[in-house]
Parts: C-alpha cells; structure tokens; sequence
C-alpha cells in the first residue's frame, strides 16, 4: 500500500502540481472579476499581484508595441519581469501557466485512451511556429493593431474564465478536435506563435532536464510522454541536459522514468 | 550534378510552398482581424484614447473592467460586435456613473486609458472631462416632445443644464401649453449614458453613440464660433 501510494506520487507528483498551478492561476482570475479577489486579477495578457505588482505578456507588448500604441511604462516592467522569469524557467509558461495545456493534453489522453495511431491528416513542420511568430510581428506592424490578440486561444481560454466566453469555446473546440484528429501535438508543438516566442528566449535557462545515460534501460517511456519528442534526442545516447530550449519543463518524462535516467536540475549543480 | 539541382529544386519548392501558407493564412488572419476592428458603436471607458490608437494599446486584460464598482464595463467576447477583448459599455443595461476617483482608467496598465486627458490644471482627477460618447435625442419618439411632461433624462444628468437641459417651447397642436424638450450639448456631454438608462420609452428616445459616429465637423476655415446655447428664461407670456 505504502509502496503503491509512493509510486503514485513518484508517477503523478509535477503532473498533478501542474495542474494545480494551471487551474489555480484560472480560478484567481475568476475569482478576480466574480467576487473581487485582489490575489490576481486580471487575465493572462496583463495582470496585477495583490493590487500591487503587473504582470504582462511580453508577446503580448511587442504586438502593441509594433502596432504603435503608446504603451506605458508599468506594463514594460511587468513584461520584463514576465521575460525574465521565463528567460530562467524555460518554457515553462506552456506546461504549467497556459490553459490551452489542459485542451491540447486533454486531446493527448483522449488520443491514448482510443488507441489512435493514425497518421496525421496533414503534414506539419514543428519550425512552422517561428513563421507564424514572425507572421505576427510582421502583421502588427502592417494592421497596426496586435494581431495575435484577436485569434489567440490562450487569451480567449483565460478572458473567457474571468470576463465571460461568448463564442470562445468554439476556437477551443477547434483546438481540440484539431489535436486529436488532424495532427498530434498539432497547435502547441507546431502553431502556437507564443510558445515560439518562450522557446528563443529559453536558451540560457537554467531549470533543465538532466539525463544519466547508465541508468537508462531505452524503455521509451519519457519519448511516449513528451509532446515535444525531439528534444530527448540525447536519451540512452550520452549523458547531458536537455538543451533544446523548445521543451517545455513539464517534467513529464523525469516522473515517468523508473529506472531513475531522468532528473530536475539547475544547469550545473543541484538536481532534484 | 543533377543531385544538386534536385536539391535546388525541392528546396526552391518547400519555400514556395511555406510562403504560399503563410499568405493564404495570413490573409485570412489579416481579413477576421481588420473585420472584427472595424467595430464602429463601442462606447469605451473614460480616458479612452481615439478608437485606432486604443485598439494599438489595450493589452485586453480586463483590469479596468474589474476595477468597475457598477459592473458597468465589460470585455468583448467572440460574437458580440466589438473588438474581440477589449472593454465597452450598453449604458441602457449598465451606464457609467463616473466615480470621482475614475477606478476603472487609474487601473489600466497600458495607458489605453489615459488620465492625461481625465486631469485638471491643478492634477486633480476630473470625470467631467471623460468624453465616452454623446446623448442623440431621438426627437420622434421623444415624449417631451410630443408635449408630455418627462425630464428623466434631464434629471438623471449629472452635468444637468450644462450637458442637457430644457428648452421650453411653445406646444403647437394645443398651442396654450408648453414642451420641455431635453437638449444635449455635446461641448459638456460626458456620454456616461445615465440619460438613456433614464428614459421611459420602450426603447429609448436618447441615446450615446461614440462621438466620432454621431458628430460633424465644421472645418477649420469657419471662423464664426459655435453657438453657445443658453436655457431661454421661460416668459411669462405662458
């Protein structure tokens, strides 16, 4: 019993802290604009801590900034404070923060529970997210207005909690429907202009995957877990970090591991 | 030799296929965008700056509409006729009752909401000068105007005598009694929209539309001043 409750907690404990986070930050700003909580009110593309410190999407005010709007300096700070945190946590906005996570992962475990192995119905490139990136930037300057503002999911999935959906849940839809049955991984690891953007300034995070390639018994279980599968590449290969700053930080494959290959680790030192 | 052209060939032809994606898609983005901007009956919070620039400013982050103490404003949503996120009044649901301390434009983080043009000379915070919108009196349907003694929306002014006040005229289908008919001036109308909450027809008889909807411009080569509109004193004739 002791056991199988440890192994529980070894197999689940950053899934279920991930989620906790994720829901938790969802429930703030409902509880915000429902009941007045002043935790974490506003939404995902500014926000304010305790009334006090802003927060804002650095994405977000590049957009407004390349559209020509006269941004202030209080939401340039909150920005910075976003981008720098990102800048040493890795990606890690997408696994624990962003509420398209819980759609496109719902799609992932629907897509187990099924059975699906079919080939995509279409053939994506996973570097197509830095062209829609570029397409956003590009497109702000031109319409003078934030472009990835009006079609991003991630807004309308955390707007729509705090302020009222309206017909959001149909892109939501899309998007799982689009995950599940027209490509794997489909909007995170191909689209999504955001998660783009948290990949290039990762490349120096320190919060890191660490492999030990003689604890590794190639059992593929972490390959079968991450959605960005590419970034293992060094798996049962040599010892090492994994570098490629698209990986996300879920953790996923560190809690799947059971023979112990796969670690947390501040770049260098510590590991978990 | 024919290896590399090859390679050419299908690198030259992965490339137009990545840029014909991104143009199809691109314009279609740039189409829903430029549609769903193009809203033109928003009314926005005070110290809202002019509709382009605010729609290059607003971060949509909803802080304003919180900060709202009536749950006046509140944000755009996929399928209602305003720029998807950002933040808009219907006075006849919810009208604006312009707080002194202006909570919901010290709250934006951007400045889409710009104080600037909310402050007096002296720095202090002046809703007065909020200019949301503009009252349009519907004089058809407007039952002062067919005689009726109504000043709802006279009365619900905050700005009364200065923004709406009544002009007393003479009734000409009974010709003995007199019409207090409410007229805006938009030189002081906040468009806080207090008048068309008010107003008791079924559908109101004044409403606010944004100000770059519902008012003209002179040019710049009429040199006479506006009129300034006074209450005629009621004569004693009546």
């Amino acid at each position: 019993m002791r056991s199988r409750l440890r192994r529980l907690y070894h197999r689940y404990r950053f899934l279920v802290l991930r989620r906790v986070v994720q829901v938790g930050i969802l429930f703030l700003f409902f509880a915000a604009n429902a009941w007045g909580w002043t935790v974490l009110t506003g939404d995902l593309s500014s926000s304010r801590l305790f009334d006090r410190i802003t927060l804002a999407d650095p994405l977000a005010v590049l957009q407004l900034l390349l559209a020509g709007g006269a941004v202030a300096v209080e939401v340039l700070l909150g920005a910075a404070i976003v981008l720098v945190a990102y800048a040493l946590l890795g990606r890690a906005f997408c696994s624990w923060v962003c509420p398209v996570n819980l759609i496109t992962d719902a799609a992932e475990w629907t897509r187990n529970r099924l059975g699906f192995r079919e080939p995509p119905l279409m053939y994506l490139n996973r570097k197509m997210r830095y062209i829609v990136l570029v397409m956003v930037l590009v497109l702000s300057f031109l319409l003078a207005l934030p472009v990835f503002e009006f079609v991003s999911p991630i807004s309308a999935a955390a707007r729509g909690v705090a302020f009222g959906m309206g017909m959001g849940w149909a892109l939501l839809l899309a998007i799982f429907l689009f995950d599940l049955f027209v490509v794997r991984h489909g909007y995170c690891g191909h689209i999504c202009p955001l998660g783009a953007f948290y990949s290039l300034i990762s490349r120096f995070r320190v919060v890191r995957v660490r492999h030990v390639k003689d604890n590794c018994t190639l059992c593929g279980a972490c390959f079968a877990a991450c959605p960005e599968t590419h970034v293992l590449s060094l798996v049962g290969k040599h010892d090492g970090t994994v570098n490629n700053p698209e990986c996300t930080n879920c953790f996923r494959c560190v809690e799947v591991c059971d023979d112990d290959a796969l670690f947390v680790s501040l770049t260098g030192g510590w590991s978990e | 030799m024919g290896d590399v052209n090859k390679t050419r060939r299908k690198m030259i032809f992965r490339t137009l296929q990545g840029v014909t994606l991104a143009a199809v898609g691109g314009t279609f983005w740039a189409g829903f965008v430029h549609e769903n901007a193009q809203a033109e009956l928003v009314l926005r919070p005070p110290g809202a700056r002019p509709e382009p620039d605010f729609l290059a400013t607003c971060i949509r982050c909803g802080l304003c509409v919180e900060a709202c103490p009536y749950d006046t404003l509140r944000l755009g949503a996929y399928g209602e006729p305003v720029p998807v996120g950002t933040p808009y009044f219907k006075p006849r649901e919810v009208p604006c009752y312009l707080c002194e301390d202006i909570p919901c434009a010290v709250a934006c983080p951007t400045d889409a909401l710009d104080l600037v043009g909310l402050t007096d000379e002296d720095g202090e915070l002046d809703v007065s000068k909020s200019r949301m919108g503009v009252a349009v009196v519907d004089y058809n349907n407007c039952i002062a105007n067919r005689g009726l003694r109504c000043d709802a929306c006279v009365r619900a002014c905050p700005y009364i005598d200065d923004a709406i006040y009544i002009d007393t005229r003479r009734n000409p289908r009974t010709g003995k009694h007199a019409m207090l008919v409410p007229v805006v001036d938009a030189d002081y109308c906040t468009g806080c929209g207090l008048c068309e909450y008010a107003c008791v027809t079924e559908e109101p008889a004044i409403i606010v539309l944004p100000r770059d909807v519902a008012l003209g411009k002179a040019g710049e080569h009429y040199e006479l001043p506006p009129p300034k509109f006074t209450p005629e004193e009621p004569s004693d004739e009546i």
